[in-house]
């Protein structure tokens, strides 16, 4: 147990070292039942059709070199030829058709595998927002929920059923490492299981057209052993500690008077608007504004000074603070965790 | 019977008879008379240059597109000018380049390939270019003006709806779509009608050529999927402007009734683009392997078996949004099936090329290059129609990667060797073998370098519409090659339009069947009079040219002092009667110019469809006024 725990820590900081501070975002990296079916797929149909692909273009290639007789007449015809050539079309054909058979029953197959349920899933609901995603978990014995943005632990070999919403647009929930994608429509619930084999940090994107900041509009998906996930639930399930520092208590008192809190909540404290991200536990998350930045004081307080810049058209209104204001807000946020 | 014809062309040798019938079917000079033409052959120029005037814009759209990707997180364009680009890029080429220039082909060609004096119903085609400019013309103005479409071509709604496209924008897409429809309806009840009741005698259905039974599917397949679209982007319109609710969920609408209407249209557009394509390439590859195209009845069936199954695959393009997963493997299966039909017909071109005798000018090299790429485009549509592969490369640059595939390699390859082909016949002058290698070599390498990597940008997962990507992501090398390569790309159709404007003027003199070609469009001068052919052929073969090497059977009768041509029967094509064809009028162009003006206007207040009808309905009045003249002598 102690050994797999370093592993996958030691994995997480590869995976951070390698790629940045996000981690995973491809279907040919593959760490999830569902993706790694996929992968097998994809390969499988790869394969056969670059073979037929091949033998397509070296007949081609033969039908263009080969000798022929000289011959002027374009009518004049060869029966035995015709015949000839009619059979070949016509096994070509019945080959086509046995492939593509074969496909059909392949992914019909691989559909049916990864649509299998489990009984014992996890549950966490997810909800698309211009640009950025609310996640939601459910304690199924008390009734509580904890809220936290872009950002969704899981436990490592337990398949998590994700119930996808959307507040405005349409969205797709797309973390290839792990599964494929689905869409989170306005009016419906749709829904996706995923499942990580090992830990990680699997980063995922929307994949579906939802406005002007669909290209930052990030999440990180970290699977975690289920006892560091447990731990981690229960800080979640915390109310915002109380700042110990002075700096962090002012940038509280600011947080709660400007206009911030009006759109952002902090379990705890008086603020609890629900337009923007729960902010309650924001500095224990890796990134900012959707995957924009990782989790620094000097992000936060790029962020908030300016978001308008950094993420052209989000929703986030540029609030007039001054220097200290700034630094006296972003030391609260970082003292989040 | 009315009274008989003072003179038929029977009574006239042919220089006098070359007068009378250029007296009869000219169009008046003068800007008047530009305007007033109903000559399929003036109008289907215009249309073909046109079309590709917005092709060489989207190029550039594309480039700007190119430019800002190169880099991660450049700031060359911003998100919304980005996002405009896009969605002109893809409206654009769809809208008013793929679909128009393959009908624009079509009005200029099938008229001769079937050996007949016009198009049926001239003054709607004259109306239809109107409208295709028009519509062209509101994109575009509106794009300059900083209003452009920012929702994506297929401008899913509740992002283009009341709630979040604030502005014109998404009425402006939505009203476009309505200007284009208009045009490519009315070009496709024009060949629907040209191909089924003005063949030439003897034309019977299975000595059509494959060009023109492609034209005929293609234009069934837009009356059938362009009413979809133009109910879905109306009912955009009303919730955008008098608030229906067809799409809201809060009030009983529904979003993915959207999706449902836009791909059932925009599925068959594909093919509505396709199918053309295949009919140049069987055209094409026929005329340069030196024998008629292997297995005609199998490519006949082979386009209407697309055409039909083109309307059960729409959903492969919704299989993440939630659709039972039972439901949507019927799509994958119908969606793979389609490889049959398209296989049928790259093994008949093989064989094809296998028993003729090719020469490799530029038209055949575009369909070799044809082959190579539309195969790898067949290959993922495979691979895209599984519903499991989808929910991994759906909304990627994988799929932006394959339909690149399809219509580029698929439909502007052939097109572009139809350019080459067919130049000759509308302008008399030849294109340059020489650029038309080096277009050829430029475009085809240039192409499979920019397309190709996105296959695997799209599995590393890069999702699609992103005006950019974090430093971070392993997608900056290819993205940059990407770039690069797209030069090479370009500069090839920067070669290709450089000759074809050199060559107007300066290309050698083509003659009139400089490739020694089976059809009917070959047995007329280049270009082509008036009144396309100084005497109506009969057809008593496949190959008339081919099979006839002397000269052309030809039929006489028919007035020379009006435009008279030869209704034939729909299956046998046994001539039935002689019709008089409509004279030139403005009054089309003034239709399409009230029509414009009600159309744009009712993006700004419904009461548009009020006012706005009575310009259209007097400019109808004066359209349909009684001639005179009799209509039909059996």
């Amino acid at each position: 147990m102690r050994a797999q725990n370093l592993r996958g820590a030691l994995c997480a900081v590869l995976v951070s070292t390698l790629t940045g501070c996000t981690g995973l975002q491809s279907a040919l990296d593959v760490h999830g039942g569902p993706a790694i079916q996929l992968y097998q797929l994809i390969m499988l149909v790869t394969v056969v059709c670059t073979a037929v692909w091949i033998l397509v273009v070296a007949t081609m290639l033969r039908a263009i070199w080969r000798r022929r007789d000289r011959r002027d007449d374009p009518l004049l015809r060869d029966p035995a030829m015709e015949r000839r050539m009619g059979l070949a079309v016509l096994g070509a054909v019945i080959a086509t058709a046995i492939i593509i058979a074969g496909f059909t029953a392949a992914s019909f197959l691989t559909t049916r595998a990864i649509g299998l349920a489990s009984a014992d899933a996890l549950s966490i609901r997810v909800r698309g927002l211009q640009w950025w995603w609310e996640v939601t978990y459910l304690d199924a014995t008390t009734g509580a929920t904890v809220t936290t943005a872009n950002e969704i632990h899981i436990p490592v070999g337990r398949n998590v059923r994700l119930e996808l919403e959307s507040a405005d647009v349409i969205h797709s929930f797309w973390v290839p490492s792990l599964a494929g994608k689905q869409d989170l429509v306005p009016g419906r619930h749709n829904g996706l299981t995923i499942r990580a084999e090992r830990p990680g940090v699997y980063r995922g994107q929307c994949a579906e057209f939802c406005g002007l900041q669909h290209a930052h509009m990030a999440l990180l998906v970290i699977a975690e052993e289920p006892a560091d996930f447990a731990n981690w639930l229960a800080a979640q399930s915390r109310q915002a500690s109380i700042p110990a520092e002075a700096e962090a208590a002012a940038g509280q008192q600011l947080f709660l008077s400007r206009p911030c809190a009006s759109c952002h909540a902090i379990r705890g404290t008086s603020a609890a608007g629900t337009a923007g991200p729960d902010l309650t536990h924001v500095g224990s998350r890796r990134t900012i504004g959707a995957g924009l930045f990782e989790t620094t004081r000097g992000s936060l307080a790029a962020w908030i000074a300016d978001p308008q810049t950094l993420k052209p058209g989000n929703n986030m209104p540029m609030v007039p603070l001054s220097g200290d204001e700034l630094r006296a807000i972003s030391a609260y946020m970082a003292s989040l965790r | 019977m009315t009274q008989r014809p003072t003179t038929t062309d029977a009574d006239l040798d042919n220089s006098v008879l070359a007068d009378r019938l250029e007296r009869t079917w000219r169009t008046p000079k003068g800007f008047w008379g530009a305007l007033s033409t109903v000559d399929h052959k003036i109008i289907g120029r215009r249309y073909i240059i046109t079309a590709f005037v917005f092709l060489a814009l989207g190029g550039i759209l594309a480039a700007l597109m190119r430019l800002q990707l190169a880099q991660p997180e450049a700031r060359v364009i911003g998100p919304d000018r980005y996002n405009q680009i896009f969605t002109m890029h893809g409206t654009n080429m769809m809208f008013l380049f793929a679909v128009p220039v393959m009908e624009a082909i079509g009005v200029y060609l099938v008229p001769l390939m079937v050996g007949t004096r016009n198009i049926a119903f001239p003054r709607l085609n004259a109306f239809s270019y109107w409208m295709f400019l028009a519509g062209g013309a509101l994109l575009w103005i509106a794009f300059a003006l900083d209003m452009g479409p920012d929702v994506g071509w297929f401008a899913y709604v509740p992002l283009s709806g009341p709630q979040y496209g604030a502005g014109k924008r998404a009425d402006i897409w939505a009203q476009m779509i309505t200007f284009t429809e208009v045009s490519a309806l009315a070009v496709s009840v024009e060949i629907i009608v040209t191909v089924f009741k003005q063949r030439a005698p003897g034309m019977s259905l299975d000595r059509i050529p494959l060009f023109v039974w492609s034209l005929l599917v293609t234009s069934f397949l837009v009356v059938v999927a362009m009413p979809s679209i133009m109910i879905a982007s109306t009912c955009l319109i009303l919730d955008r402007l008098i608030g229906t609710h067809f799409f809201n969920p809060a009030e009983g609408g529904d979003v993915l009734l959207w999706q449902h209407l836009f791909w059932f249209f925009g599925h068959p557009e594909v093919y509505i683009i396709f199918l053309p394509a295949v009919g140049m390439v069987s055209t094409i590859v026929a005329t340069f392997a030196r024998r008629p195209v292997f297995g005609y009845l199998a490519l006949v069936m082979a386009l209407i078996a697309t055409g039909i199954l083109a309307f059960g695959l729409w959903v492969h393009h919704m299989f993440v949004a939630g659709l039972p997963r039972l439901g949507e493997s019927f799509f994958t299966a119908s969606s793979m099936a389609i490889a049959i039909p398209a296989g049928i017909q790259i093994f008949c071109w093989l064989a094809t090329l296998w028993d003729g005798r090719p020469s490799f000018k530029t038209p055949l090299l575009f369909v070799i290059g044809f082959i190579v790429t539309f195969v790898i485009g067949g290959m993922t549509g495979v691979m895209v129609a599984s519903v499991p592969i989808d929910t991994q490369v759906h909304d990627t640059y994988f799929v932006v990667a394959h339909f690149h595939y399809v219509l580029v390699g698929g439909a502007v390859f052939p097109l572009l060797g139809a350019i080459y082909y067919w130049y000759p016949k509308i302008t008399g002058r030849m294109l340059s073998e020489r650029l038309g290698q080096w277009a050829f070599w430029l475009v085809f390498v240039g192409f499979n370098l920019t397309f190709f990597p996105m296959h695997i940008l799209g599995l590393q997962g890069m999702p699609r519409r992103v005006y950019t990507y974090q430093p971070e992501m392993p997608w900056h090398g290819l993205n940059l090659f990407v770039s690069i390569s797209s030069l090479i790309l370009m500069s090839g159709f920067l070669v290709f339009f450089i000759d074809v404007i050199h060559s107007a003027r300066r290309g050698l003199p083509a003659g009139p069947n400089p490739w020694a070609a089976p059809t009917l469009e070959w047995a007329t001068s280049s270009p082509p009079p008036s009144y396309n052919f100084l005497r109506l052929p009969i057809v008593r073969g496949s190959n008339p040219l081919w099979e006839e090497t002397e000269s052309l059977t030809v039929g006489g009768g028919l007035s020379v002092d009006r435009r008279e041509f030869i209704v034939s029967s729909v299956v046998e094509a046994r001539p039935e009667a002689r019709e008089t064809s409509p004279g030139d009028s403005i009054w089309p162009f003034w239709t399409a110019i009230a029509s414009s003006v009600m159309l744009t206007w009712s993006i700004f207040s419904p009461w548009a469809v009020v006012w706005g009808s009575i310009p259209v309905a007097i400019a109808l009045v004066g359209w349909f006024w009684p001639k005179g003249t009799p209509e039909e002598e059996a």
